[in-house]
């Protein structure tokens, strides 16, 4: 295919947050501001026909009256593209029968401003360690606008509000005043519909392509008007996924998909012991099996090149590696829990911490407590195993290094590949594909890195493929943590102290906070690191957080004979946006309903990445299994832009807490993961799946997230319930470790 | 040289007989529609049909197929139209991430051609190979049920 005529774009200026610019040959582009001081867009991939006029940078209307969506953010099984395209045709009032979407490429004029608006700046509802993860370290401050990051649930609630929403009601109203100005009518008298422009008096009509030169001429009005969330027809609906139809018929292109002439294959193994290093690797082409070109050293990690997968995967199970040792091949995951539990006890001891929370006096309150609890929780280190796994095509020609991948944040992948083989950016071309899963594993690219190294050895375009067994030993895992708790009731049964010190503190601050009111709150944490590489997974420290937490206060509801659900609501009076979602997911639930015997029910409220989200797992124990019935989940995302979307979401990220609080453990052996593939790191099967019942509650509050906020409450929510039916309490997962034959 | 006939149409294969069928779709004959999951026949992603039954394509080799009919996610649709699963599968909106959603229809497909009108146990059974990391499980039971004719929601 021939590569689209590139246009030649002016200078663009930023008049608050929507600029201009001329493209050659008349038509003018217009667009939102991203970010302030940018450079000229490059715009050449975007732009595939020279009669379309861009509108702005995130809407296209083509000479066929079509809209082109153009969106920041990868499309990794959220329904994100459709979601945002909702919102930006919604604003411009668009025929969603004539809206594409299409994710933009890797250039800094799509970075999320958001994001790193956030980081700069400290706004406390962004996860800083999503910002921080592109090497597992903070981002220099220069560093922060290489960021075009799908993650910490953003997607629709900052691209989507800030960008598509105002630049969608931007092009509505350069449209119209285009078409007044032409038909010499007011503007008022326009009706904008179905990507149409009527004037009823005159009986004119026209597409909007037709009047997309002469608005592109029109200065963008600085704060377009919204629409009142009455007015919408498209937000607020189930509109289709867009995504889909390729979806089942084989056709959708995965990084993994990537083809090209004369392209070879590779697989990898990094060093088991993580920070060990290569001693000794026999590269010798005597030794290879048929169909393997060669051996490559990368320092940490060894690869094979052939001429398919099985080639290349069969000569690296055969090849002799010896690995440098670093003294971390005696850590095993007891010694690990052993070295927090030094770290924890030695705190208390000193009053050490890195405090979150301190306020009234706990130390008085629990003197003065009349009932008192302490518990410690764990949880273990998780994988990512999304389901296609790690995979970059890379191939470096003419000076450029092109790569086929599936990223979170493409400007994060190229400047990983950029900085790996001695490449200026701009000579790096990511060609984004549909993410086979993510939940933050691909927001690290040392799958990028890898293969942009193998394929300028290789001198070919080579694929390279991670094995299962590579992606569950060379991870970057949910961390495990040790938390404990301290607790009080006066003689009233009522909660007066809360106090929390936990090791291993990441991102957000926020997680272990809890909604309730309690007066004497002290919430700590110390750093107590290991040599395992630490990876934002769905949810991030709220996965692990909400767990502790929301089974502590199911602990002290039992120890004040309180009812969990009422318990919770007494402490939620100036919570009322938490307390209406508790009570939506106990309605919804028919909480106090008779279950029968070894069932129970258990409640948990958590709010994450701005959404707020109660579930209510009912389990029955039988001989010692746990099978789960039902889940109940009401979620409070301020506005569900599509209730299908979110519900999909809710049930995505439930399934995802089950599977971790059922069965998920990484554990350590001799330094390195003692697990494999899915035989022995298992993941919820099609038979074990609860009926979900998801309830929407649209409290018009600010816009929350839909993809991570539904996985924190399901883990203690299920202890809760596991305690509910038998009466014990699950104080560390995965539930799988417990006999819990009675 | 390994002959099959795939999607319907006879192929000579030259790859070596003891590849597994997963790699010999995948890059011999570029059929990039069934994925590549586990290796060990853990996951279902590779999932096709040897004479209409699932089959793990990850771990068959090659010479075990030798003279037999395979079908691929692919093959499935017909000049008619879509395999009233994969209309189920929109219908329902069943597909996130989509990774797992080739190897799903194959498991499923192969299910109905047998059984028409499963019972929640019959699907359990044939589709519990199959791992789906986004957690779709309840809106493919639907679709199935739909595409069986046993159910209807409103889509």
């Amino acid at each position: 295919m021939a590569k689209p005529k590139r246009p030649r774009l002016g200078k663009w200026t930023r008049r608050g947050l929507i600029t201009a610019g001329v493209v050659a040959g008349g038509a003018l582009v217009v667009g939102i501001a991203i970010r302030p001081g940018h450079r000229a867009p490059k715009l050449r991939d975007v732009v595939a026909d020279p009669d379309e006029a861009l509108l702005n940078l995130w809407v296209k209307i083509g000479p066929d009256n079509r809209t082109t969506a153009i969106v920041p953010h990868a499309e990794m099984g959220q329904g994100v593209h459709t979601a945002l395209a909702q919102m930006l045709a919604d604003e411009l009032d668009a025929d969603w029968n004539l809206v594409d979407v299409q994710e933009a490429p890797a250039h800094e004029e799509y970075a999320n401003h958001n994001l790193a608006k956030g980081f700069l700046f400290g706004d406390a509802e962004i996860p800083r360690a999503l910002v921080g993860t592109v090497d597992g370290v903070v981002l220099k401050l220069t560093q922060a606008m290489d960021l075009q990051i799908t993650g910490g649930s953003l997607s629709v609630r900052a691209t989507g509000l800030h960008g598509m929403r105002v630049a969608g009601a931007a092009a509505r109203e350069m449209l119209a005043k285009a078409a007044a100005t032409a038909w010499n009518v007011p503007q008022r008298e326009l009706v904008l519909r179905n990507s149409h422009i009527r004037h009823e008096e005159s009986g004119r009509r026209a597409t909007y392509a037709e009047f997309a030169a002469a608005a592109a001429e029109i200065t963008p009005s600085s704060k377009p008007r919204l629409k009142d969330p009455k007015a919408f027809s498209l937000i607020g609906t189930s509109a289709k996924r867009q995504d889909i139809p390729a979806k089942v018929d084989g056709s959708a292109a995965f990084g993994i998909d990537a083809r090209l002439p004369d392209l070879k294959t590779a697989t990898v193994r990094g060093c088991p012991v993580f920070g060990g290093r290569v001693a000794a690797v026999e590269e010798s082409a005597a030794l290879r099996l048929p169909g393997v070109e060669r051996v490559v050293n990368l320092g940490d990690a060894v690869a094979v090149v052939a001429d398919g997968y099985w080639h290349a995967n069969r000569d690296l199970a055969a090849l002799a590696i010896e690995w440098t040792t670093n003294g971390r091949e005696a850590v095993d995951q007891a010694g690990v829990f052993a070295q927090f539990d030094g770290v924890l006890a030695q705190a208390e001891v000193d009053g050490a911490g890195d405090l979150e929370v301190d306020q009234g006096d706990c130390e008085a309150a629990l003197a003065a407590a009349s009932k008192r609890l302490e518990a410690e929780y764990r949880v273990p280190y998780l994988a990512h195993a999304a389901m296609e796994p790690m995979n970059c095509t890379a191939w470096l020609h003419d000076g450029v290094c092109e790569i086929w991948t599936g990223t979170q944040n493409p400007l994060g992948a190229r400047a990983a590949a950029a900085d790996a083989i001695g490449l200026e950016p701009d000579n790096v071309i990511v060609h984004n594909a549909y993410l086979g899963g993510a939940f933050g594993r691909r927001s690290v690219h040392d799958y990028v890195v890898q293969a942009v190294r193998v394929a300028q050895a290789a001198k070919a375009p080579t694929k390279l493929i991670w094995s299962r067994e590579e992606d569950i030993a060379q991870d970057r895992y949910r961390p495990a943590v040790t938390s404990r708790f301290g607790g009080g009731l006066d003689d009233k049964g009522h909660p007066i102290v809360w106090t929390n010190l936990y090791v291993d503190k990441h991102e957000p601050a926020e997680a272990p906070r809890i909604p309730y009111a309690i007066d004497n709150q002290r919430i700590a944490s110390m750093p107590s690191p290991t040599h395992v590489p630490f990876g934002v997974w769905r949810a991030v420290d709220h996965s692990q957080h909400a767990f502790f937490t929301e089974s502590f206060i199911d602990e002290l509801a039992v120890l004040a004979n309180a009812d969990p659900y009422r318990f919770r609501r007494d402490l939620l009076a100036h919570k009322p946006r938490h307390r209406k979602v508790l009570d939506a997911a106990a309605e919804a639930a028919g909480w106090g309903g008779e279950l029968g015997p070894g069932r129970g029910r258990g409640i948990a409220l958590h709010e994450s990445f701005g959404s707020i989200v109660a579930e209510v797992v009912e389990a029955r124990v039988d001989a010692g299994n746990v099978r789960v019935e039902r889940v109940v989940c009401a979620i409070d995302a301020g506005y569900a832009v599509n209730p299908d979307g979110l519900t999909a979401q809710m049930e995505s990220g439930i399934v995802y807490g089950l599977t971790a609080a059922s069965y998920g453990e990484i554990s350590l052996e001799s330094g390195r993961v003692k697990q494999s593939n899915f035989h022995d790191y298992p993941m919820l099967r099609i038979d074990e799946m609860p009926e979900v019942d998801t309830v929407i509650v649209n409290s018009g509050g600010p816009l929350g997230g839909a993809g991570e906020p539904g996985t924190p409450p399901l883990a203690p929510a299920l202890a809760n319930a596991i305690h509910d039916a038998i009466g014990v309490r699950i104080r560390e997962l995965p539930v799988s470790k417990h006999d819990l034959r009675v | 040289m390994t002959e099959i006939t795939i999607n319907g149409v006879a192929r000579q294969l030259a790859a070596d007989p003891h590849m597994p069928l997963l790699w010999a779709i995948r890059e011999e004959l570029g059929l990039s529609g069934t994925k590549f999951g586990c290796g060990i026949a853990q996951c279902g992603a590779c999932t096709v049909h040897l004479d209409g039954a699932a089959i793990r394509s990850c771990i068959t080799p090659l010479r075990a197929v030798a003279g037999r009919a395979v079908t691929t996610i692919e093959g499935l649709a017909t000049d008619a139209g879509l395999h009233p699963l994969q209309q189920a599968w929109i219908d329902e909106q069943v597909p996130q991430c989509g990774y797992c959603q080739s190897g799903q229809i194959m498991s499923a497909a192969a299910l109905l051609a047998t059984k028409p009108a499963p019972t929640d146990a019959d699907i359990d059974s044939a589709m519990r190979g199959n791992i789906c990391r986004c957690g779709t499980y309840s809106r493919i039971r639907r679709a199935i049920k739909r595409a069986a004719g046993q159910e209807k929601s409103d889509g």
